[in-house]
C-alpha cells in the first residue's frame, strides 16, 4: 500500500483537489482509502463515501488535531492494509501552523490557495516548509501574474518541492498529480520506528489542563508572555 | 550547483553581494539580519539551534541551509537562462481519441509568433490536450499524446518547478486580487522574475496595456477596480512582457473594452506560442490554424485559406457596426438604417 498525507490551511482546496486524484486512480483501477482527521466537524467523509471509497474520519476535540494525527497514524495504515487498500490518503485540516503531521517516509502534500494572500507563505510553517509536493489551487480566479508571484513565493521557503497547479473545480492538474503520488514498487507496512519531519511543540499549561480563570497565579506549566518592551531587544 | 559548504562559512554581507536576491530568501523565511550582516552564515544561524527559537521558528538549521544552498541554484540557473535556449516550437504526436481511434494527423509543430486555434464542443477534449501540452506529455497521460520541444523529447523540469512553467494562462473569469495599484502590481511581478530594469518594465507594461484598453488608466490606479477591459490589457500586457512561459493559452477574449487584434499582435509581437480556445469567428480567422476537437482526439487541422482571411475585413466591418449601435445607445441616441451600412 501506499501512503499519502495530505494538509494544507482550512478550505485551501483539500477535498476539492483529493477527489479528483481520486477519479483518476479509479480510472487505473487502483483501490483508494481516504481518513479525513479534522477537529470537531467534518462533512468531508460524505464527499468521500459518495466517490466509493473506504473513508475513515478522527475527531481530535480538544487536542491539537496534528498531535491527534501521529497518535493514530499507526492504527489507521493497519487498516488500509486490511481493506486491502493499493492507496491511502490522509487529510488532515492544517488549523495548527505550528504543527505539521508529514512522516518522513510519507509523501507529504500540502495543498495552498491563490486568494489566501502572497504573505501566507511565509505564515505557514513545518507544514509547508518540509512537503516533498505544494498544490496551488484556485489559479482559475487569479491572474497569471498573481499565480506566478505566489508559485515563486511557495518556492522561495521550499525550493526542494515540486511544485503543481491544480484546479479543484475542474480537476485541471489532478491527473498529473496522481502519476507523482504512486509508485506500484512501494509498499508501506508499518510507520512503527518512522520519525516526523519535524518535532511538534509537547508544551502544557495550565490551559490544557483545564484552568479557566485569568491571572499570574493560575498559570502553571509552560507559561510564555509576550514581550510587551517597547524595543525588542537582540541576542 | 552550490552546496552547503560553499556559503555556509561566508558572511552574510559577502553572500547579499554575491546573490542580489538572496534577501528575498530571508525575509520569506522570517531570518532578520539586521546588524549582523558580517557574521558568517553559520554563526547567524545558530540562533535556530537555540530551543525556544527552534520552538518559535519551527526551523531547523541544517534545514534552512540546505535550503538556501538549493534555492541559490535555482536562482542562478533561472538567470543563466538565455533567451536562445528558450522554446523555438513545441510539436504535437498523435494519441488516441476517447474511443482509442488514432487521432487524425500526422505531426503537428507549432512555431513561436504563431497563433493556432483550438474549436470543439464543450467536453470534446480541449482541456485535455492542453493539459497534454503543458505536463509536456511523453505517452503517459490518458491521451497517449507525446509533446516535442524544439523537436525533442521535453525536459521534466517544465513540470513542477515553479520558474519553469511552459503555459501561461489568460481566461475569462479571471480577477486581480491583490490590494495594489497598477505600478505596485507589475513592480512586484517584476520583481519575482528578478528582472533588472524594473522601471523600464513598469513603463513598457504600462503602455502596452493602455494601447490595447478602450478606456485609458492610470499607473496609480487600484487593480481592482479597472474594468473588465482594462484589467483584460493588463493582464495581456504583463503575460506577454513579464511571464517567462513561451507558450500563452488563452481562453476566449471577450469583444468589450479591449483591442483583440492589437492583444494578439502583442503577444506574437514577443514571440510567444500563442493557443486560443475561441468559437468567435473574427478570433478564429486570426488564427494561422485551428485544430478541430471531437470525442477527445484531434480530428482535423484546419489551415485559415486566404478566402477565409479576406473574409475576415468584412466580419470586422460588422462587428464594428454593432460596437458603433453599442456606443450610441450608450449615449442615448437613436440607431438608424445608415449605422448597419450594407
Ligand atoms: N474556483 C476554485 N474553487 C476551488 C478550487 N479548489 C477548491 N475550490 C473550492 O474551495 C472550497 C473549499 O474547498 P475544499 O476542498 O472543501 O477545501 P478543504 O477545506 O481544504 O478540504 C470549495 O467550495 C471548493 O469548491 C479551485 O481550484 N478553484
Ligand atoms: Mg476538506
Ligand atoms: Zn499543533
Ligand atoms: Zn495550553
Amino acid at each position: 500500500m501506499n501512503l499519502v498525507t495530505v494538509s494544507g490551511p482550512p478550505s485551501s482546496g483539500k477535498t476539492a483537489v483529493i477527489l479528483k486524484t481520486i477519479d483518476s486512480f479509479q480510472k487505473r483501477g487502483l483501490e483508494v482509502g481516504v481518513v479525513k482527521f479534522d477537529c470537531l466537524y467534518t462533512d468531508d467523509d460524505v464527499l468521500y463515501e459518495k466517490a466509493g471509497v473506504k473513508v475513515k474520519k478522527g475527531l481530535s476535540g480538544s487536542l491539537c488535531p496534528d498531535h491527534y494525527f501521529v497518535s493514530n497514524i499507526e492504527e489507521v495504515t493497519q487498516w488500509g492494509i486490511k481493506e486491502g487498500l493499493d492507496i491511502l490518503i490522509t487529510e488532515s485540516a492544517g488549523l495548527c501552523n505550528r504543527c505539521s503531521p508529514y512522516v518522513k517516509s510519507v509523501t507529504a502534500v500540502c495543498v495552498i490557495d491563490n486568494l489566501s494572500g502572497i504573505n501566507t507563505p511565509k505564515k505557514i510553517g513545518p507544514m509547508l516548509k518540509s512537503a516533498d509536493i505544494v498544490i496551488i489551487t484556485k489559479g482559475d480566479i487569479v491572474s497569471q501574474a498573481e499565480r506566478e508571484v505566489f508559485a515563486s513565493r511557495v518556492n522561495t521557503v521550499n525550493p526542494g518541492a515540486s511544485i503543481m497547479h491544480v484546479n479543484g473545480l475542474t480537476g485541471q492538474g489532478a491527473y498529473e498529480l496522481s502519476t507523482l503520488l504512486y509508485d506500484e514498487k512501494v509498499e508501506v507496512k508499518t510507520l512503527v520506528g518512522e520519525k516526523l519531519r519535524f518535532s511538534m511543540p509537547s508544551a502544557l499549561c495550565s490551559y490544557c489542563l483545564g484552568e479557566t480563570r485569568i491571572g499570574e497565579s493560575y498559570q502553571m506549566g509552560n507559561v510564555r508572555k509576550i514581550d510587551m518592551e517597547d524595543k525588542k531587544k537582540k541576542s | 550547483m552550490i552546496t552547503t559548504q560553499d556559503i555556509q562559512q561566508k558572511t552574510i554581507a559577502d553572500l547579499f553581494d554575491q546573490y542580489p536576491f538572496l534577501p528575498g530568501f530571508f525575509e520569506e523565511n522570517t531570518l532578520e539580519v539586521d546588524g549582523q550582516i558580517n557574521e558568517k552564515l553559520d554563526d547567524f544561524l545558530n540562533i535556530l539551534d537555540d530551543e525556544e527559537e527552534k520552538e518559535n521558528r519551527a526551523m531547523d538549521k541544517a534545514q534552512v541551509i540546505e535550503s538556501m544552498a538549493e534555492y541559490i541554484t535555482q536562482m542562478l540557473a533561472f538567470l543563466g537562462e538565455d533567451e536562445d535556449e528558450g522554446v523555438n516550437s513545441i510539436t504535437l504526436l498523435p494519441g488516441t481519441n476517447k474511443s482509442g481511434e488514432k487521432e487524425q494527423f500526422e505531426e503537428l509543430t507549432i512555431n513561436k509568433s504563431e497563433i493556432v486555434c483550438i474549436v470543439g464542443p464543450t467536453g470534446s477534449g480541449k482541456s485535455r490536450l492542453l493539459a497534454d501540452i503543458e505536463w509536456v506529455a511523453q505517452n503517459d497521460t490518458p491521451t497517449s499524446r507525446t509533446i516535442l520541444v524544439n523537436g525533442e523529447e521535453g525536459d521534466k523540469k517544465w513540470r513542477v518547478t515553479s520558474g519553469h512553467k511552459l503555459v501561461a494562462q489568460l481566461s475569462q473569469n479571471m480577477n486581480f486580487v491583490m490590494d495594489l495599484s497598477v505600478y505596485e502590481f507589475i513592480e512586484l511581478h517584476a520583481q519575482s522574475r528578478l528582472v533588472e530594469d524594473v522601471e523600464g518594465v513598469i513603463q513598457k507594461i504600462f503602455e502596452q496595456a493602455n494601447n490595447l484598453a478602450g478606456e485609458k488608466f492610470s499607473l496609480d490606479t487600484p487593480i481592482t477596480s479597472l474594468s473588465g477591459g482594462q484589467s483584460r490589457a493588463l493582464m495581456i500586457a504583463d503575460t506577454a512582457i513579464l511571464s517567462k512561459s513561451p507558450i500563452i493559452l488563452i481562453d476566449e477574449i471577450e469583444n468589450a473594452g479591449i483591442d483583440r487584434k492589437k492583444a494578439l499582435e502583442l503577444l506574437v509581437g514577443e514571440e510567444k506560442i500563442v493557443l486560443m480556445a475561441t468559437h468567435d469567428p473574427i478570433l478564429a480567422l486570426m488564427g494561422d490554424r485551428r485544430i478541430v476537437i471531437k470525442n477527445g482526439g484531434i480530428h482535423k487541422v484546419i489551415e485559415t485559406s486566404g478566402d477565409e482571411q479576406n473574409l475576415l475585413s468584412e466580419l470586422e466591418r460588422m462587428d464594428n457596426v454593432i460596437q458603433n449601435m453599442r456606443t450610441r445607445l450608450r449615449h442615448g441616441e437613436i440607431i438608424r438604417q445608415e449605422d448597419i451600412g450594407f
